[in-house]
């Protein structure tokens, strides 16, 4: 066990350094650079941004500055943003809380009801509920999120007035109430993709074990139907279940881009995309490595998950 | 992706049109005015509104005002490279010397009087300067002003340390001397016009605070600034908004508002819908896109105005490719350009028709440069005249010179895109072959549009900075940075007449006397067309009724230039 858990540690090193070579790379690779947005400033002039780069060291070898990042790094230094030069740790766990809140509540919401949506279908298969809930889960999947996004601020803001048009919470008011009733909506939203993700998956998996020799053996016990579904079927169906999760985990701490975006809420998806707009490369690449280590750790502990939980597996 | 794709309209300024400002008489009748201009999307021409000498002002500050942008302003050090959002937070917290009102005129702030050759505060030939500061203003944190915190701006701008996003005009300054604590001299290097205009769009930080940081790129201070102004610094939540609250030991007008919140709605579209909820107050920079204006005019409760930009929209040339030497080329394309249609069916009907590079409400226009003609035959005949004959495929040639060029714009602005096939079938009629190639935005500002390697660009640029009229930058032989140059002349234009008047009118300290060479240089470019004007943008503002104060300023790239004297009525 401490053999394995050795080597997945040192496998993810290597896989961490080279996502962050690449990303250097494909960042600075990328035409323009940090200042190219300033070019039409009124009175820029090009002497001010040849000096203005030589002064942040954008005009040495990627390769040094790489090196330099990467040193930084290691010293526990994230580098600074361009934009406010706050360091990007900080930014980070600035943003941390409000997509913690929003996704948190949203993959609890798609968890719960995708999971139900799931094991009803497949327990009823090719019932009214299961092509309804097939045909709302691919519907749910192709409506682009900022288009019902939008459509939801549309109706509930705007005509009906019951909640919210966006933002994390009404500024000089932090109550819980408040915050409950802005979170609404964009978790909702947000949720609706997720429940058909989960469902479908729920479905497939519950179908392959509903009819597996060992369901059949327990219903010829004469365990009631419901015994049988929550322990023999559920029990066996939620394995998968574990390793989705634990690819969710980066899912969840990222943030989401398009909501963010369109419920304005401060989060770890708004701050990347705008870093990316803003050439704020120290804060992207803070970004990226962030993100790698939560796949990581998100994948190892669902391989540990289920190396604990399903007995047939074990590590080493 | 939207505020992506706006980063484009960077360059662009905000504007004001004097006659588009709201008459505003009493306070009754200027609300009943207000719904009435609200509902109708009527402005009211002619009157220039300085509602609120009339209106009735709070005695102390009063209430909050939430003011939405497209874009976070994030660098409140204003002396570090920023967009212009940061300006709404620099404009609250700090004061320059003197201010610029939208008539072009100097007003005092930390200065007591604006220097000028009368008054003797520059000496006649532009080289000494003294100027008298108050002596009843304290930083946020009670310490006094004086002149050193002025001295210590004006060498900071200059620090090889410091990534000073602006080094213009403060490079001639020599000599800084500080008389007594309201009173600073200095010398120039040499006559420098503009720097007015420079001085009055510098705000002045702190020596007792920035001063003493080691590394002043970074200093915590850049987060929390602490200035002279209106506002103080309250708090940040980043990423969502920044709170500011009122100086209520601020020397001059106001404030009048106990908060004002900047609140980041980073798409347009959400904005305009937080506009209508009520979330936000005001629409501020990036305001509202044009094709919400008709149904935003009619909202209730609203007062939603047009108000001219000083950015102008042009396509421009790259002088030094051959398709291009002849004036016969750029006279028939401009002749090729339907610039009513362009505006009426993709813009909106917003913009204005320009002849100048110069915007319309400045004290420095030009209004009688002939106007564009949209004549596909004379285009026809003047390429003829010239000596341009249609070759087998149509397109016409000219001494081995085909003339087919490439013209790229920023890649994802939908409207440009349109403009440029608009445009590709026109030449085409008069034999000439468009190539559309554009690029990201990075890619497209940055070298090809820096060192000139494009054919033709359509591109909106303000070319002032704040209310001055010079444009060396531009104009100058020796701005190209193409040609081993310092400057924004990307289309390598080159006129000895005009590299002289610019630099004539660099050395004259009297608008009026400027004014005459100016007008001059207008027409010079009117004839010469390195860049065909098309428009001048206008910008939809929108603003929740009985808010007053909001003053259009063409001279100031901020809507919130004046938030000192921004109140609920």
């Amino acid at each position: 066990m401490l053999r394995y858990l050795l080597s997945r540690l040192w496998q993810s090193l290597v896989l961490l350094i080279l996502v962050s070579m690449i990303g250097f790379a494909v960042l600075n690779l990328a035409p323009g650079g940090p200042l190219s947005q300033y070019t039409l400033t009124p009175g820029m002039t090009k002497e001010a941004l040849d000096r203005i780069s030589e002064q942040m060291g954008l005009n040495r070898p990627l390769p040094i500055q790489y090196l330099d990042w990467m040193w930084h790094l290691l010293q526990g230094d994230w580098g600074k943003s361009y934009r406010d030069s706050r360091p990007v740790l900080e930014i980070i766990g600035g943003h941390l809380p409000a997509t913690l809140l929003l996704m948190g509540s949203s993959t609890l919401i798609s968890i719960l009801i995708g999971t139900w949506v799931g094991v009803k279908g497949a327990t009823r298969r090719y019932s009214v509920f299961d092509y309804g809930a097939t045909v709302g889960a691919m519907v749910a999947l192709s409506i682009p999120t900022f288009w019902f996004g939008l459509v939801a601020i549309y109706v509930f803001s705007l005509k009906l007035k019951w909640l919210p048009a966006g933002n994390m919470y009404t500024i000089g008011n932090g109550s819980f109430s408040d915050y409950a009733l802005h979170l609404i909506m964009p978790s909702v939203v947000l949720a609706l993709v997720n429940v058909a993700v989960w469902s479908r998956y729920m479905r497939t998996a519950t179908l392959d074990v509903i009819n597996q020799d060992f369901v059949r053996t327990a219903k010829a016990k004469g365990l009631s139907p419901k015994r049988v579904l929550l322990k023999h079927v559920m029990g066996n169906a939620l394995l998968p279940m574990i390793t989705l999760a634990g690819l969710q985990l980066p899912t969840i701490l990222g943030g989401a881009l398009v909501t963010e975006t369109v419920f304005t809420w401060p989060g770890m998806g708004r701050l990347f995309l705008d870093s990316l707009g803003y050439n704020d490369y120290p804060v992207v690449m803070g970004l990226l490595m962030f993100s790698a280590i939560l796949v990581l750790i998100g994948s190892l502990i669902a391989d540990l998950l289920v190396a604990f939980v399903d007995p047939r597996i074990r590590l080493g | 992706m939207e505020s992506m794709i706006n980063r484009d309209f960077k360059g662009r300024d905000m504007t004001d049109n004097k006659p588009n400002a709201i008459f505003n008489p009493t306070r009754r009748q200027a609300l009943s005015m207000l719904a009435f201009a609200g509902a109708s999307g009527l402005v009211i021409p002619g009157l220039l509104g300085r509602d609120r000498a009339f209106a009735a002002v709070p005695d102390k500050p009063t209430g909050q005002m939430i003011v939405g942008f497209s874009q976070e302003p994030t660098v409140f050090n204003p002396h570090l490279l920023h967009i212009e959002v940061d300006e709404a937070v620099h404009h609250a917290v700090f004061d320059p010397l003197f201010n610029v009102d939208p008539e072009g005129k100097f007003t005092p702030a930390l200065a007591t009087e604006v220097p000028t050759v009368e008054n003797g505060g520059i000496s006649a030939d532009g080289l000494n300067w003294k100027v008298k500061l108050r002596d009843d203003v304290k930083w946020h944190d009670g310490t006094p002003f004086t002149a050193e915190d002025v001295k210590f701006t004006l060498e900071l701008m200059v620090d090889p340390d410091f990534r000073s996003w602006r080094r213009t005009g403060h490079e001639h300054v020599r000599d800084l001397t500080v008389v007594s604590p309201t009173e600073i001299t200095w010398r120039m290097e040499k006559p420098f016009a503009p720097y007015p205009s420079i001085l009055a769009s510098t705000f002045i930080v702190p020596k007792h605070l920035l001063g003493v940081e080691a590394d002043k790129n970074a200093a915590p201070y850049n987060n929390a600034p602490i200035g002279t102004g209106a506002f103080r610094w309250g708090s940040r939540v980043a990423g969502d908004h920044i709170e500011l609250v009122a100086n209520t030991d601020y020397y001059g007008e106001g404030p009048y508002l106990e908060r004002v919140i900047y609140k980041y709605i980073p798409d347009m579209t959400v904005m305009y819908t937080q506009f209508k909820t009520g979330d936000i107050d005001v629409v501020g920079l990036q305001w509202i896109t044009p094709d919400h204006y008709e149904e935003a005019k009619a909202l209730d409760g609203k007062v939603v105005t047009v108000v001219p930009n000083a950015t102008i929209e042009s396509v421009a040339f790259n002088m030094e490719r051959p398709q291009f030497r002849d004036l016969a080329v750029r006279q028939a394309l401009y002749h090729a350009i339907d610039k009513q249609a362009i505006i009426d069916a993709l813009y909106y009907g917003l913009p204005t028709p320009t002849e100048s590079y110069m915007p319309q409400q400045s004290f420095y226009y030009n209004p009688d440069l002939p106007k564009h003609e949209y004549d596909l035959e004379k285009a026809k005949k003047i390429l003829d005249d010239a000596g341009w004959t249609p070759g087998s495929d149509g397109i016409r040639v000219k001494d081995g010179v085909r003339l087919s060029f490439s013209n790229s714009t920023t890649a994802g602005n939908h409207i440009r895109e349109q403009v440029q096939q608009f445009m590709q079938q026109s030449f085409k009629d008069i034999g000439v072959e468009m190539t559309i190639s554009n690029l990201p935005p990075a890619v497209m500002w940055g070298e090809y549009w820096m060192m000139s390697q494009f054919d033709s660009v359509v591109v909106g640029l303000n070319f002032l900075t704040g209310p001055d009229p010079d444009t060396s930058d531009y104009f100058m032989s020796t701005s190209s940075a193409a040609k081993g140059g310092n400057g924004q002349n990307t289309w390598q234009y080159a006129n000895p007449e005009v590299d002289q008047l610019l630099k004539d009118a660099g050395n004259l300290f009297v608008p009026e006397e400027r004014k005459a060479i100016y007008f001059r240089i207008q027409e010079i470019m009117r004839a010469d067309l390195p860049f065909l004007p098309t428009f001048q943008y206008a910008t939809v503002r929108g603003r929740k009724n009985g808010i007053e104060g909001v003053l259009p300023n063409i001279n100031n790239r901020i809507d919130t230039w004046n938030i000192n004297t921004w109140h609920w009525g």
